[in-house]
């Protein structure tokens, strides 16, 4: 089995967001990229099916900082073939312009299962994967933990609200919108992707252009204004524990 | 092309989800600035009761076996079809498993512009999405000509979408739904045995925050010492740290306690969607600008993995 999980970088929201001088997007000339978790969850899946059936797995990416490490992460972890997309992606790339770019390169490449994550958090025009299957024809399952290859078709564990699990069928080939996998992304010793370093290849792929269509415009970014603010309690952490147990017993939980 | 704004209403095993009612709640205020009609889109198989308590101007109603259970392949031809049919100013659907697993094919489908996470709608046809874990809010004009739309809870209150009085159903044929590539084979229930946290009233939640799975074992004790249980953010469950069981948010439970301690905790919008309700919240994180604190009534700086050894000797003392 084929298997392609196209991942994405996001910004990390441990560091703290500024809004550019335009007010319609984010600051990013000191912002900090990471592979956006539920794309982590994907490759893990894919690497998941690869050792219990067999089968090929290629990881894409767009060009950012960090990519490349990434990618021969991935490739230690086993993934067989690594892909770079490289171009002009300055003006950012929303989830239709990545859908339609990676459409294209689907087309050429023909895997039979395509995972990738869910959603990230700073999707404004849904997410990759949904857009990507229809570009395909492809059918899709979204929120999925738990993939299980079946004779032409997978099982997705797909999640409700309450821990309900729905088990779909769903035929190959198809796009699936990982929510987690069936264990939490392995870790891989430096060492190891460091001798990966010197036998895997990036391939590099030239985007032409991006056609954003279909997205919104955003005129106006801010920081949500809370209806309330925390009170905040301060002191050391003897303090602070002190207070805290007072507020339990008024609120009679103690 | 008409002004009314549709709403795809999610349910599941019988059961309205609330989504559907923040999104005609949200739909009404669009509607106003359009002039047109708050429209219920409800798909199913003898589903008609589930449109008694929505306060819509009419329901369309289509019937099928294949929309018995959702699946994302019918619900999207059928709703493809509605929706070229009809030229609605907008289609309102869920940020959740249920909408966003058919809104982005409708998008790419149809052609159609697509705005996700979005948490108000304004009577002059703006947007105002929640991003970033909750921690950008990005606005904008709906976009033309029918835009599509997933929603976040948090704009509107859930009775804002809900009516007494039954609202007209009119009924759809729902075009031929075979050959389909997803099927669903069934259901799973959440593994029994394990505490409810939905009926806890003191949860002791630990989140990325606390760093290591055996840090786990201190937030267990801290639980034990203050007769609380401990529940979990995503993470901590991807991990395996703590079991399904154990999870808060959209896709684990929704818990209302009298006092939710949150350790370690950002406060992504798909967490407090599940934890939003409770009486009290506490939050303890370093961040000073995680979103938790926009929710919490009391919070603190302080370093959970010094506090939590104070707090579990103050509790001890307490008793």
């Amino acid at each position: 089995m084929k298997i392609a999980v196209p991942v994405k970088f996001v910004p990390d929201l441990v560091e703290e967001l500024t809004i550019d001088a335009g007010g319609a997007a984010l600051d990013t000339s000191w912002l900090r990229l990471i592979i956006n978790e539920f794309d982590d969850h994907a490759v893990e899946q894919a690497i998941l099916l690869k050792e219990r059936g067999g089968g090929e797995v290629t990881v894409i990416a767009a060009e950012a900082e960090g990519v490349d490490d990434f990618l021969f992460t991935a490739a230690a972890k086993g993934a067989d073939h690594l892909i770079k997309l490289t171009g002009d992606f300055s003006g950012g790339m929303n989830s239709h312009a990545a859908a339609r770019a990676l459409a294209d390169l689907f087309k050429e490449i023909q895997p039979d299962l395509i995972l990738t994550g869910v959603q990230a958090h700073n999707d404004l025009d849904g997410s990759v994967g949904s857009l990507l299957a229809e570009y395909l024809g492809m059918p899709y399952v979204g929120y999925v933990a738990g993939v299980t290859s079946a004779n032409g078709s997978v099982i997705a564990r797909k999640e409700y609200p309450g821990g309900i699990i729905a088990e779909m069928e769903v035929k190959l080939p198809a796009v699936l919108g990982i929510q987690a996998a069936e264990q939490p992304p392995r870790y891989v010793a430096y060492n190891k992707i460091r001798q990966v370093m010197g036998t895997s290849k990036i391939e590099e792929r030239a985007i032409a252009s991006l056609d954003s269509n279909g997205g919104a415009t955003v005129s106006r970014m801010s920081k949500p204004e809370p209806a309330q603010r925390a009170t905040l309690i301060e002191g050391s952490p003897e303090e602070v524990a002190n207070q805290l147990i007072g507020i339990f017993k008024e609120l009679g939980v103690m | 092309m008409s002004q009314d704004i549709f709403v795809v209403i999610e349910h599941l095993r019988g059961g309205v989800a609330d989504i559907s009612y923040v999104m005609l709640a949200a739909a009404r205020s669009l509607a106003q600035g359009t002039g047109g009609q708050v429209v219920a889109v409800l798909l199913g198989k003898d589903a008609q009761k589930l449109a008694g308590d929505l306060a819509a101007d009419k329901v369309l109603y289509g019937d099928s076996p294949a929309l018995a259970e959702f699946t994302s392949e019918a619900y999207q031809i059928a709703l493809a079809k509605l929706i070229e049919e009809k030229s609605p100013r907008a289609v309102l659907f869920g940020h959740t498993t249920i909408g966003a697993d058919v809104a982005g094919g409708l998008s790419a489908k149809l052609s159609l512009p697509l705005v996700s996470s979005v948490r108000t709608l304004t009577s002059d046809a703006k947007f105002i999405s929640q991003i970033c874990g909750g921690k950008i809010m990005a606005e904008g004009d709906l976009p033309s000509p029918t835009a599509l739309v997933t929603m976040v809870p948090g704009g509107t209150k859930t009775e804002e979408g809900q009516s007494a009085q039954s609202p007209a159903i009119e009924t759809f044929a729902a075009p031929a739904l075979d050959n389909l590539r997803v099927a669903l084979k069934k259901y799973i229930e959440p593994e029994a045995g394990d505490v409810d946290i939905a009926k806890e009233q003191f949860l002791v939640s630990v989140g990325r925050g606390i760093q290591l799975k055996d840090n786990i074992e201190m937030a267990k004790e801290l639980a034990a010492a203050l007769g609380a249980q401990v529940s979990a953010s995503r993470p901590i469950v991807d991990q395996g740290w703590l079991p399904t069981s154990r999870l808060v948010g959209k896709s684990g439970k929704r818990v209302k306690p009298k006092v939710y301690l949150a350790l370690g905790i950002s406060g992504a919008p798909e967490h407090v969607e599940g934890m939003g309700e409770s009486d009290t919240i506490i939050a303890v994180n370093t961040d000073p600008n995680a979103p938790i604190f926009n929710v919490a009534k009391y919070g603190t700086t302080a370093d959970l993995l010094e506090l939590v050894p104070a707090l579990i000797e103050k509790a001890k003392q307490a008793v």
